[in-house]
């Protein structure tokens, strides 16, 4: 309803100046633009500058500026990857015109989008990173943060496994927050979005087509982000999606296939292994007179082999983008159909996208509208990955069939030939028994109107409406005779949910050059209004013979929060030398009480362009040198555990399963929940001193940026005094946080000759966060629990303390023999007090790393490009819970009646029980990673007179690992190995056809 | 111009006005959950809220089994049952445990440390369900049910219903009197919010757990009139004897008469023995059961959770054992059993001549803790009727068994061995004839019969009548054979052999977690 009404208003404010329209003008002027080598170059523009006068070049590289006011004006000519070049002149009886302009490697006059705005980047005030489509990752891409993985400094950005379109985890300068969110913003096309999840799809982001986007901005430091206020501390990426043509129709067509086979399997002990193990152990019982031996079957079956496959991929996408009648537009579709490595997973997407950018009142009413839809079905045979634990624990003696109840899939019996309650299922009836298929579909997209006045083209309105609305519905049939859920008839389950999120936004911008002291304004001031809802329904659940098991108690429930922003930007240029800039954003959500609801979130920035000072402007060696220092704040409120209702004092229902007999009667009731009334922002401090540096005409440029966040008022699920409220926990804002960094870049064009080039990327991070504090009366003794392990229950592996990284290791010391091998239960007594009981536990290294590096390069020679991309992280490090959980005597000779599987590990410790909490499982995985090698073939133009163009490429990801950690990859988003889907490595041929 | 810029102007102010509904606008209120005015609006509300306080110590979290209303523990561990009895019988004789789960193997050692997961647990459990009392208090004065138009009749049940819960909060407290000794002490005086709990000392907690328990005597029904599952007067007094039994330790007076004199009321209230043992502890032992006093409800479809029955029954069989005979066909979780001391109390381990020796295994003595079968498992509790049927379950593995917090037999005993410590208004014949009352029923005849008593006596027989009903660590904290060395059993100490521990852990420590939070709180002496 607000997004109409104010689209209705917006729509008024321009029809309104629309009528002010003045025309004085006379007189033209004209001329051409060459390259570096004299060369006409076609669509280049020119802009008369402080007005919106503009043209293009046609194919002869000629233009010509009509009807321009008398009086000396400055014409500007600019062309994408080349050096803005003005020129002044008279009007009228000024000559033609000539334009040579020179390559500009370093971009420094690419327009780049920031918050609520534009930028040259060579005015970029705050540590601003941008990726355009020729930068991105290639090959198979399904998920759009992949495209930039290991191409941005800082920017971390793990796939949380190898299956088909699932999300990742992306950290920028490490995250800021422990319990809260610590994902950035992302913002699409202006339209920020919600953070929501969308179930049955398998993330959000698999639900927008890579191809159609054109770049990524990555917002690091506050003067960046501050303006994005409450969502900003975790940085910020905005996305830019691909708009439309100048001229006759370009049509462009593309199709990627591939083939992703394992990288690697767990290393398990092989079936003959296993039996010589466990004959070895001729009297071992599970109980009286009931020996393992008795257990060993015939087969030699690797399980991994059984429940993996090679996987088949096609993304195939198609784009027109033009000029209609003067009317840029651009239309596109894909599909894909992607194969998991899990046998049955399967993900198929068709996406359409549709954008238009009339222009009106010559050019003084920009007008961009754009829509995108998706529609997803997935089959997701990936139960929580624990058919991926069997299949590393199942004993290998085992075929993978049996003539038995249970689908004739092997299970293990009792003596008395009834299903071994306790017993790991088979992996393989786990996969196929389970029928687990989501539909999801989502539309978002946003119509943006930006209005320069016709009195006062300084002025700009700018009013963007923005939807993004999504529908996620799935169903679970498990068969009755599925051993995964025999004692309750298999199950069938369904589940929908559906997301509704508005934005609005209105804001007006004043850029104004005063030559007379030599100073440049340009304020910005607007309001946002964001309204994010997520529905989930409920649904019976029946058994698969269609018994009713559980009814929920309510149909539906909403989650819902809103955010009220006003924000404002002052950027003050003296001199083209100094910059002075400032941000404010006040935000007010929902998810605070009245009180509490306002944030205040400011930044101010001051950079100096030194390449502007006299000593530089004639330097022949640098071609750009900036330094850039911010102060700012941003805040969070957002993730699951914080919640849109926390603040409230509410008593919620019990659920079916959740009621209590009184006399005969079982009650339904509400219990109070758990809260913090007096709940507020988490707020980031973050301070940032960058140096931006390009040398020999930016052939060689950079970033150097060191940083220090502070975060204090944690929202932090932590320990509060028992009695105080409804639950011992209590997500609350306390404690601190620091984070201190370092980020350096460099880009390097080695050669650059007609025929060959060759260019080098590298990026280096450095960065460590440590807990400050976590209680309300500060103790060095505190911690909470950050993450559990499997095998046991609630065994905390990881703790967020003070003084430590967050998710730091929390373990015994091993003691190891003369021949360093571990000794089984024996650790040492770190407090000296005679007893090693958990009081010797100590804190011991963190999933962080604390370097990570990209390396990337590309070497063309003619028509060929050869390119890779590495990654490395350093001083990360894992918890092997394969080997901890399955490596072990007691889980092969197993008491619940059966024989398991054990990691490679278990050669090396031969433990005979558990022991978890040993610092002897906590791995380093450092690793250098292949990200992708890639080799295209550019034909060019296929036929001489006709503009069809074609490009062959052929990738492979995921090319190499290398690291000293054995597990499966060394790459985790929590640190803990376990049973990850693993990410394949994939070939892939491409072939793009535009005409 | 002028009007231009007037226009611009007007039209941002309408824009920017349109925030004038902003206030209401970030309102926003959840869909199901309500306030507590609307849970308290009628008659009906409050006895689903007193109903709450009765739940509270039956699930882990009124949202089903996978939730948990307490911080920091796994939703498995988290309910109270099944964290008391870990507390009262993992550290005595009569149980150990297999697992290798944080805490545990402390526990069977009984050389547990001050962040101990589960005595954490227990004792946050404990205060919630006493903070959730306290709301209902505060929410249930005469004043909030005139504001809410409650009057008469239904006044006079809701009365009742305070009483309820200020036995349900003296009950928790016990617990805490008892593990703790010194806990933090909140009331319905002390609202929701920030203010750190004041720290109570054990003397000053048993009187006003004794003073609450007599204050509402009066409040609460008759015994065996209110519905089941709901506190009685009963229920009030067997509290209270079991509290003055143990006064010597928990103030240093013993208070061996009042014990009497309440196990007394108790005792000639209208409760009996149920005819065979053995059926307390099958899945309908809510029905025809006059021996229980207050009992712990669970049920495997509408009221479930990993702990509570569910736990006695699952982690006493393995898969070996044939769970389905237990009621659970898909449980069997092979973790606790006795040591040896427990089967060797009785004249044989087989259940033949004293029927409440109920054991399944061949070896009694435990060598391995991690071998389940090492140790006699203890196989009182089943989730199957006395006819043999097993009720409904969800997922073939939560039980529908309630367990008895108070049951007559525990009032026969206290009887006795208080008149056998000096207590007055009793005598040895009548302590004689409660002891052989529970004997016949034992033997089925008088076989089993004995004729003198001793102090010493009790603390056996108790075993054999109570064990694995969460009562051992307090017994043998009064009989002073918790701690030192008059008493080892296997892997006291951390020894196979049993070891000496010393007295400070007569009592738990207070959770290094809640110590850090709180800085009012003090570690009890030795920790």
């Amino acid at each position: 309803m607000r997004v109409f009404y104010l689209l209705k208003q917006g729509l008024l404010v321009l029809l309104l100046f629309s009528a002010f329209m003045v025309k004085a003008q006379t007189g033209s002027v004209s001329g051409k633009v060459l390259d570096e080598t004299g060369q006409p170059l076609p669509g280049a523009s020119l802009i008369v500058k402080g007005t919106t006068r503009s043209t293009s070049t046609d194919a002869n590289g000629n233009f010509k500026l009509a009807g321009l006011a008398n009086g000396p004006i400055t014409i500007a000519a600019s062309f994408i990857g080349y050096q803005t070049l003005e020129k002044a002149v008279n009007v009228p009886g000024a000559a033609a015109l000539t334009f040579q302009l020179v390559p500009d490697a370093q971009k420094l006059n690419e327009v780049v989008v920031i918050g609520y705005g534009t930028a040259e980047k060579k005015n970029l005030t705050g540590s601003i990173t941008t990726v355009g489509a020729k930068d991105f990752q290639k090959g198979t891409i399904t998920t759009p943060e992949q495209l930039i993985q290991g191409k941005v400094a800082g920017v971390n950005i793990i796939s949380s496994s190898g299956q088909p379109g699932v999300g990742s985890q992306i950290r920028i300068r490490g995250g800021a927050s422990l319990n809260a969110s610590n994902d950035p913003l992302i913002v699409i096309d202006g339209v920020p979005f919600s953070g929501k999840s969308i179930d049955n799809a398998p993330s959000p982001l698999s639900l927008i087509n890579p191809n159609d986007i054109e770049t990524f901005t990555v917002l690091k430091d506050a003067n960046a982000t501050a303006i994005y206020g409450s969502r900003a501390s975790n940085g910020v990426i905005l996305i830019t999606t691909k708009k439309g043509g100048s001229g006759a129709p370009v049509i462009n067509f593309s199709t990627n296939n591939s083939i992703a086979t394992i990288a690697k399997k767990v290393d398990v002990l092989s079936a003959d292994q296993i039996r010589t193990f466990v004959n070895a152990n001729p009297t071992a019982a599970y109980d009286v007179g009931k020996t393992f031996v008795s257990l060993l079957g015939k087969a030699n079956t690797d399980w991994q082999d059984e429940i993996f496959q090679n996987a088949f991929a096609t993304d195939n996408n198609l784009s027109i983008a033009g000029k209609f009648h003067g009317v840029p537009y651009r239309v596109s579709a894909g599909y894909l159909d992607q194969q998991g490595l899990l046998i049955t997973d399967r993900f198929n997407r068709a996406t359409g996208a549709i954008t238009v950018s009339p222009r009106l009142f010559t050019d003084h009413l920009k007008i961009d509208l754009s829509l995108k839809g998706t529609l997803t079905e997935s089959h997701f045979a990936n139960d929580n990955n624990n058919a991926i634990a069997n299949a590393i624990q199942f004993d290998p003696t085992q075929s993978v069939t049996a003539s038995n109840q249970f689908g004739n899939y092997f299970e293990w019996l009792r003596a008395d030939g009834t299903l071994n309650p306790n017993a790991p299922r088979n992996p393989v009836a786990q996969v196929m028994l389970r029928d687990n298929n989501g539909n999801a579909a989502r539309s978002f997209g946003n119509l943006r109107f930006d209005y320069s006045f016709h009195f006062l083209p300084e002025l700009h309105a700018n009013l963007n409406l923005g939807y993004d609305v999504s529908k996620g519905s799935g169903n679970i049939f498990v068969p009755a005779f599925a051993a995964t859920s025999f004692s309750t008839n298999g199950s069938a389950t369904q589940s929908l949910n559906t997301s509704n999120n508005k934005v609005s936004e209105f804001y007006l911008n004043y850029a104004k050059d005063v030559a007379s002291i030599r100073s440049r304004f340009d304020v910005t001031a607007g309001y946002g209004y964001y309204d994010n809802a997520k529905t989930n329904y409920s649904f019976n659940e029946y058994s698969a013979t269609g018994v009713l098991r559980t009814t929920p108690k309510f149909p539906f429930s909403v989650d819902r929060n809103k955010l009220l922003s006003y924000y404002g930007r002052l950027v003050y240029t003296l001199a083209d030398k100094y910059i002075l800039s400032g941000t404010m954003r006040a935000d007010a959500s929902s998810r605070f009480a009245e009180e509490n609801r306002w944030g205040y979130f400011p930044s101010v920035g001051f950079t100096w362009r030194i390449i502007g000072e006299n000593f530089l402007k004639e330097s022949k060696a640098v071609s750009d040198l900036k330094l850039r220092l911010s102060y700012g704040e941003t805040g969070n409120k957002d993730g699951d555990t914080v919640g849109d209702y926390s603040y409230l004092a509410k008593y919620y229902a019990n659920s079916n399963t959740g009621q209590y007999q009184i006399g005969d009667t079982f009650y339904d009731y509400y219990a109070p929940s758990a809260y913090d009334p007096d709940l507020r922002w988490e707020t980031t401090t973050t301070y940032n001193a960058g140096l931006d540096y390009g040398f020999f005409k930016g052939r060689i440029y950079g970033a150097l940026d060191v940083y220090y966040k502070k975060t204090k008022d944690l929202l932090a699920t932590v320990n509060i005094p028992v009695g105080t409220n409804f639950n011992n926990n209590l997500i609350t804002n306390v404690g601190n946080m620091d984070v201190r960094g370092a980020e350096f870049s460099l880009n390097f064009a080695a050669i650059k000759t007609e025929n060959v080039s060759w260019d080098f990327g590298f990026n280096a991070a450095y960065n460590k966060r440590k807990v400050t504090n976590l209680t309300l009366n500060p103790d060095p003794g505190s911690k909470q629990g950050a993450g559990d392990i499997s095998g046991g229950t609630g065994i905390t592996i990881k703790y967020n303390a003070v003084n430590q990284l967050p998710g730091a290791f929390f373990v015994y010391k091993q003691v190891y023999d003369g021949a360093g091998k571990p000794l089984e239960g024996v650790y040492e007594d770190s407090n000296a007090d005679g007893v090693v009981n958990s009081s010797d536990q100590y804190f011991y290294k963190s999933p962080d790393p604390k370097i990570t590096l990209g390396f990337n390069t590309a070497f063309s020679y003619k028509k060929w490009t050869i390119s890779t991309v590495l990654r490395a992280n350093l001083g990360n490090y894992v918890y092997d819970n394969v080997s901890s959980n399955f490596g072990i005597k007691n889980n092969i000779l197993s008491a619940a009646g059966l024989i398991n599987n054990a990691g490679i590990d278990f050669l090396n410790t031969n433990f005979t029980t558990s022991q978890y909490l040993s610092d002897y499982y906590v791995k380093n995985a450092s690793f250098l990673k292949m990200d992708n090698l890639g080799l295209a073939y550019d034909a060019g133009k296929l036929f001489k007179n006709s503009n069809t163009n074609l490009r062959i490429t052929a990738n492979c990801q995921n090319v190499f690992v290398i690291s000293n950690y054995k597990g499966v990859d060394p790459e985790l988003t929590d640190g803990i190995d376990f049973k990850l889907y693993p990410r394949p490595r994939t070939y892939t041929l491409g072939l793009n056809v535009g005409f | 111009m002028k009007n231009s810029f007037k226009i611009i102007l007007a039209t941002t102010g309408l824009l920017l006005s349109l925030n004038a509904c902003k206030k209401d606008a970030l309102n926003l209120k959840p869909t199901n959950d309500v306030t507590a005015d609307v849970v308290y609006a009628t008659p009906a509300g409050y006895k689903q809220a007193l109903v709450k306080l009765y739940a509270t110590y039956s699930l882990t979290s009124p949202t089903g089994s996978d939730n948990s209303d307490i911080g920091g523990l796994n939703a498995g561990f988290a309910d109270f049952f099944r964290l008391f009895w870990t507390s009262q019988e993992l550290v005595t004789d009569e149980a150990i445990c297999a697992w290798g789960d944080t805490g545990i193997p402390e526990l069977d050692y009984a050389t547990w440390n001050t962040d101990n997961q589960f005595l954490r647990g227990l004792y946050s459990k404990s205060i919630l369900q006493i903070t959730i009392c306290n709301e209902f208090l505060r929410e249930s004065t005469p004043e909030k049910l005139a504001s809410r138009n409650i009057t008469g009749a239904d006044a006079t049940a809701i009365q009742r219903y305070r009483a309820e819960a200020r036995f349900l909060r003296a009950f928790q407290y016990w617990v805490l009197l008892d593990g703790f000794g010194n806990p933090p002490f909140v009331t319905e005086e002390d609202a929701i919010g920030k203010t750190n709990p004041k720290q109570i000392q054990r003397a000053a907690l048993f009187a006003y757990v004794e003073s609450e328990l007599k204050a509402i005597e009066g409040d609460l029904a008759d015994p065996r009139t209110n519905d089941y599952g709901r506190a009685d007067k009963g229920a009030d007094w067997s509290l209270l004897a079991r509290l003055y039994l143990n006064a010597q330790v928990y103030t240093g007076t013993a208070k061996y008469t009042e014990a009497i004199t309440y196990s007394t009321k108790v005792i000639n209230a209208g409760y009996s023995l149920k005819a065979n043992y053995k059926d307390l502890f099958l899945a309908d032992n809510n029905l025809n059961n006059t021996e229980n006093i207050l009992t712990i409800n669970y049920d495997g479809v509408k009221g479930t959770n990993y702990g509570g029955t569910t736990f006695l029954v699952n982690a006493a069989i393995n898969a070996d054992m044939s769970p389905a005979s237990y009621g659970v066909p898909s449980g069997g979780w092979g973790g606790n059993r006795t040591r040896q001391n427990l089967p060797a109390l009785f004249p044989d381990p087989n259940g033949t001549t004293d029927k409440r020796g109920i054991f399944f295994g061949t070896k009694s003595n435990v060598d391995d803790i991690g071998v389940f079968t090492d140790g006699l498992r203890v196989t009182k509790f089943k989730n199957v009727t006395s006819g043999g049927v097993t009720p409904a379950s969800l997922n073939g593995t939560f039980s529908s068994l309630d367990f008895a917090l108070f049951r007559l037999a525990e009032q026969y005993l206290i009887y006795g061995e208080a008149v056998m410590r000096g207590g007055s208004g009793g005598s040895t014949a009548q302590a004689l004839t409660y002891v052989n009352n529970l004997r016949r029923r034992a033997y089925g005849n008088n076989s089993g019969d004995v004729s003198t008593l001793s102090v010493d006596f009790f603390l056996d027989e108790r075993a054999r009548e109570l064990y694995w009903e969460a009562h051992r660590r307090t017994d043998l904290i009064r009989y002073g054979r918790f701690t030192g060395s008059t008493y080892l059993w296997p892997f006291k100490g951390g020894v196979k052999a049993g070891a000496s521990l010393p007295a400070y852990r007569n009592l738990y420590p207070i959770p290094t977690a809640d110590l850090i939070a709180n800085p009012n709180l003090v570690q009890n002496t030795g920790y």
